[in-house]
């Protein structure tokens, strides 16, 4: 009983958790045994990845008291980058991948220098990234979808091979049992995980999202971690338009709209604080869990559009709740 | 037989498994000052912040005049003539002095639809000015965050003056105040007085206690040690009961210089130049040069505005590369740019203000031990948890910091164990020169002799310490010079044999006086 009160005194207590009354709910609710079956929980995990990989981002710049409004854009901006450099180019992968993780990795530095050295709130700064990024997006792809169906000077279509990276990142493995989007998903948070707890950079993320004055007093490099935060953000975002390109064999200059609101929404349910300063990675996976499992259970109780909406919100809003420290 | 105001009885509470006050039981009598006294993490704030409605679960009962009441928040404690100045300062940052002062009190018009801005207005500029703040109109519709910590300080106290309490609790007002500032809310306290309401003032200023107190009731690990009347409670007694044993004088002897020798200059400054904190000023240091050898600690005094903590704050680079002047650590030139850069070169700057310039109040103790010297624990940028938990306890035992593990969130101890959190946080630095503002801020007695000691065994390492304080006693006790500050220039500079309280104040305020050496 001791032990219980101090995890749940926890905030890694609290969002497991939460996590375990979703699951609780999930076997109440389980149309068709469909809750018992692994494939449920490895679509589960498929189709939580994306949004999983731009909450790591999420995570390290809410860590330092910041938002990033611009990770759905980046991501849309990316896919559509990687489908032009491999689909239409036919660059290979470990050229194409490079050049459009840099291409995220610009993004995020720029909303992090606007929000470091200019002083701009992270919420405007990358709302205007968010802006700008799905408009260089369209304006790249000619508000097209960059697909395999090429047309040719006389109105036909030609189709161009699927390249192989679309193929291996969009496959299932270990006997079909997981989803090669869920490996790199865990490699993201395992990546979050060594940056913010392990190396002294993550630190700094912490000291200057928990009292930012003190922090540079304390000669934490402030500006540059936040730098970091950013630009892990971008990379992240990237990563994750590499995936979604992969999965929908094409680069949609729309893909990822208000995805930045579900990454939030992940990292908050997991219990870390917008207010910055705390949190962890392991939140952050354990609130992509949450949120995966919620969808999915309404989802194979084919719960309207409508009604999940709004169960959706109350959800989010109990988990916050449930999450909240006690404050004495 | 005057009237009873509070009768607190058998009072208990506990933070998790931590058990914090055991059973205690506190009176107040209108026209009494009745001091609180007791080591840092005696549970001397956490009994006020019972009291004041903050912490609504905790065993015992709380009598007011004769009635029994149970605070569910801070506002009933208020509706119910509490007030309370709390040791952390409670001002919201962002807004102006006078919404500071009557939040919560608002005057209003139109049977409360509309604040009457003007009432509030001279409301506050009443208060300000009791308490020696002449603020202009303007002064008043300014931000809280624009002032320093000394006038926050008698802005909250301010703020707890302004509705009419009987019970006023104090909880260490004067850490930041000045001599002279102090003398003004001793009037006012006398005032109050006068008027009936009972006072209860936490404090760990010895002189403070002998000057206001009526009554004394002692804590130690969160019980109550004993009440007595001030007269029956002389120093050795009080000291006793606070810390268990007797303490030998504060200031321990100094070896004489024939023992230390003399050695060369360590920090050497040359007409430096501190730009003015707005347009229109004048600068906030002027010209001003100093040395400080090897193994020396030199005070600064200065009254607010007199530019001590400027010149640390430009010595260290806080303000980043704009002072003018020369500066040499160890005969080799430096330009102050950076805090880092100051770090590095064997600098650290003591702040203050622990809660916004100190500490992260939200991170562990260890993290915030470690913060200043973190590329010594990750080697190769990798944090190291053994070497950053080894130099964590290390410099948690050095200063005697009372803690449950050194994994609990800073701003869960106690004021005084966060001021040494802070301190431990730059000794562990290993700098070559260390400037302290306020070292002591908050620090019980017994503590403070430790620091002392420990100052001094540094000192004589071969550090060079600066040192601003606003005691008196600290600053003559424990320094080998005095420089006397006023408006950014230096007014006057004391050997050890020559400083005076009245001659380093008569400097202070600006008073010529003829130059020492
Ligand atoms: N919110 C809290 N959570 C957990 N522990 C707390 C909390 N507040 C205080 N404590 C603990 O209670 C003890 C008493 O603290 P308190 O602040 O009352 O001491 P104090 O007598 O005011 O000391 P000081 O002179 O340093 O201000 C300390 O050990 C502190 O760690
Ligand atoms: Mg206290």
């Amino acid at each position: 009983m001791r032990t219980l009160r101090r995890w749940i005194e926890r905030p890694e207590g609290r969002a497991l958790f939460a996590l375990l009354f979703i699951l609780v709910i999930g076997c109440v609710f389980n149309a068709h045994d469909a809750f018992f079956r692994w494939g449920t929980h490895r679509d589960m995990l498929r189709q939580v990845s994306v949004y999983g990989i731009l909450a790591c981002g999420m995570t390290l710049v809410i860590v330092t008291g910041g938002i990033d409004l611009s990770v759905g854009s980046v991501l849309g901006l990316c896919a559509v980058v990687f489908a032009q450099l491999s689909l239409r180019r036919g660059l290979p992968a470990p050229v194409a991948v490079p050049a459009v993780l840099a291409v995220g990795a610009a993004a995020g530095l720029a909303s992090g220098a606007a929000v470091a050295r200019y002083r701009i709130q992270p919420f405007i700064a990358t709302l205007a990234m968010m802006v700008f990024a799905r408009g260089l997006a369209k304006w790249l792809s000619g508000g097209e979808k960059v697909s395999r169906a090429v047309q040719q000077p006389d109105g036909s279509f030609s189709y161009v091979d699927l390249p192989g990276a679309f193929e291996r990142l969009d496959a299932k493995v270990w006997g079909g049992n997981v989803a090669v989007v869920t490996l790199v998903f865990l490699g993201c948070v395992a990546l979050s995980w060594v940056v913010l707890t392990r190396l002294r950079y993550g630190r700094y993320l912490y000291a200057t999202g928990g009292n930012e004055e003190a922090a540079r007093l304390s000669g934490v490099p402030v500006r540059r971690a936040k730098l970091l935060a950013y630009g892990m953000s971008g990379v992240f975002g990237a990563v994750a338009g590499i995936c979604q390109a992969a999965q929908e064999q094409q680069g949609d200059p729309e893909a990822g709209v208000s995805y930045e609101l579900t990454a939030i929404a992940i990292a908050v349910i997991g219990g870390n604080s917008l207010a910055g300063g705390r949190g962890g990675i392991g939140l952050t996976l354990l609130g992509a869990m949450t949120i995966g499992y919620l969808e999915k259970i309404l989802s194979i109780n084919a719960v309207a559009e409508s009604s999940r909406l709004m169960l959706t919100g109350a959800i989010i809003l109990a988990a916050v709740l449930l999450q909240r420290r006690r404050i004495e | 037989m005057p009237e009873k105001l509070l009768q607190l009885s058998d009072i208990g509470k506990r933070f998790g498994a931590n058990r914090v006050l055991e059973s205690v039981s506190f009176d107040l009598y209108a026209g009494e000052v009745h001091v609180l006294a007791g080591e840092n993490g005696a549970g001397k704030t956490t009994l006020i912040r019972i009291l004041a409605g903050i912490h609504p679960e905790h065993e015992g009962t709380i009598e007011l005049g004769g009635r029994t009441v149970r605070f569910r928040n801070p506002i009933e404690a208020s509706r119910h003539g509490i007030s309370v100045i709390h040791q952390e300062l409670s001002l919201v940052e962002s807004m102006s002095v006078a919404d500071n002062i009557c939040l919560g009190r608002e005057p209003a018009r139109a049977g409360g639809l509309l604040l009457d801005r003007r009432a509030q207005l001279e409301r506050a500029g009443e208060l300000c000015a009791r308490l020696g703040l002449s603020f202009t109109r303007e002064d008043l519709g300014r931000r809280a965050e624009q002032f320093p910590l000394s006038v926050k300080n008698r802005i909250e106290i301010a703020k707890a003056l302004a509705g009419d309490a009987r019970i006023i609790v104090m909880d260490e007002p004067t850490s930041a105040l000045n001599h002279e500032e102090v003398e003004r809310l001793f009037a006012l306290i006398d005032h109050l007085k006068a008027r009936g309401c009972g006072i209860v003032y936490i404090t760990h200023k010895m002189e403070e206690i002998y000057r206001v107190a009526d009554r004394i009731t002692v804590l130690r690990d969160g019980r109550r040690v004993g009440t007595a009347a001030a007269a029956d409670c002389p120093p050795p007694t009080l000291i006793r009961w606070m810390i268990g044993r007797d303490l030998a004088e504060q200031f321990a002897p100094r070896a004489g210089p024939a023992a230390t020798g003399v050695r060369a200059p360590r920090l050497v400054v040359s007409r430096f130049t501190v730009p003015s904190p707005g347009p229109g000023r004048p600068p906030a240091v002027r010209d001003l040069s100093v040395a400080v050898r090897a193994g020396e600690i030199v005070g600064f005094a200065g009254l607010q505005g007199a530019g001590c903590s400027e010149l640390f704050n430009g010595l260290f680079g806080a303000y980043g590369a704009v002072c003018g002047g020369r500066v040499e650590i160890d005969g080799e030139p430096v330009r102050p740019e950076s805090p880092g850069a100051s770090i590095r070169r064997g600098l650290a700057f003591l702040t203050g203000d622990r809660k916004n310039t100190g500490l992260v109040l939200g991170m562990s103790v260890e993290r915030n031990v470690s913060l200043s010297s973190l590329p010594r624990v990750s080697p190769g940028g990798v944090l190291s948890p053994g070497l950053e938990r080894s130099l964590a306890e290390h410099y948690v035992g050095a200063l005697g910091i009372r803690l449950e593990s050194v994994d609990q969130e800073t701003g869960a101890l106690s004021g005084g164990n966060q001021q040494k959190v802070a301190l431990a946080k730059w000794l562990a630095t290993r700098p070559r020169v260390l400037l302290l503002e306020e070292p002591t801020r908050g620090v019980d007695v017994g503590a403070k002799h430790e620091i002392y000691g420990l100052l001094r065994g540094l000192a004589a390492e071969g550090l060079a310490i600066l040192l601003i304080s606003t005691e008196m006693p600290e600053l003559l006790g424990l320094c080998d010079r005095v420089v006397a500050l006023h408006r950014g220039r230096v007014m006057g500079v004391f050997d050890r044999s020559e400083a005076t309280p009245e001659r380093v104040l008569a400097a202070a305020m600006g008073a010529d006086v003829p130059q020492g050496n």
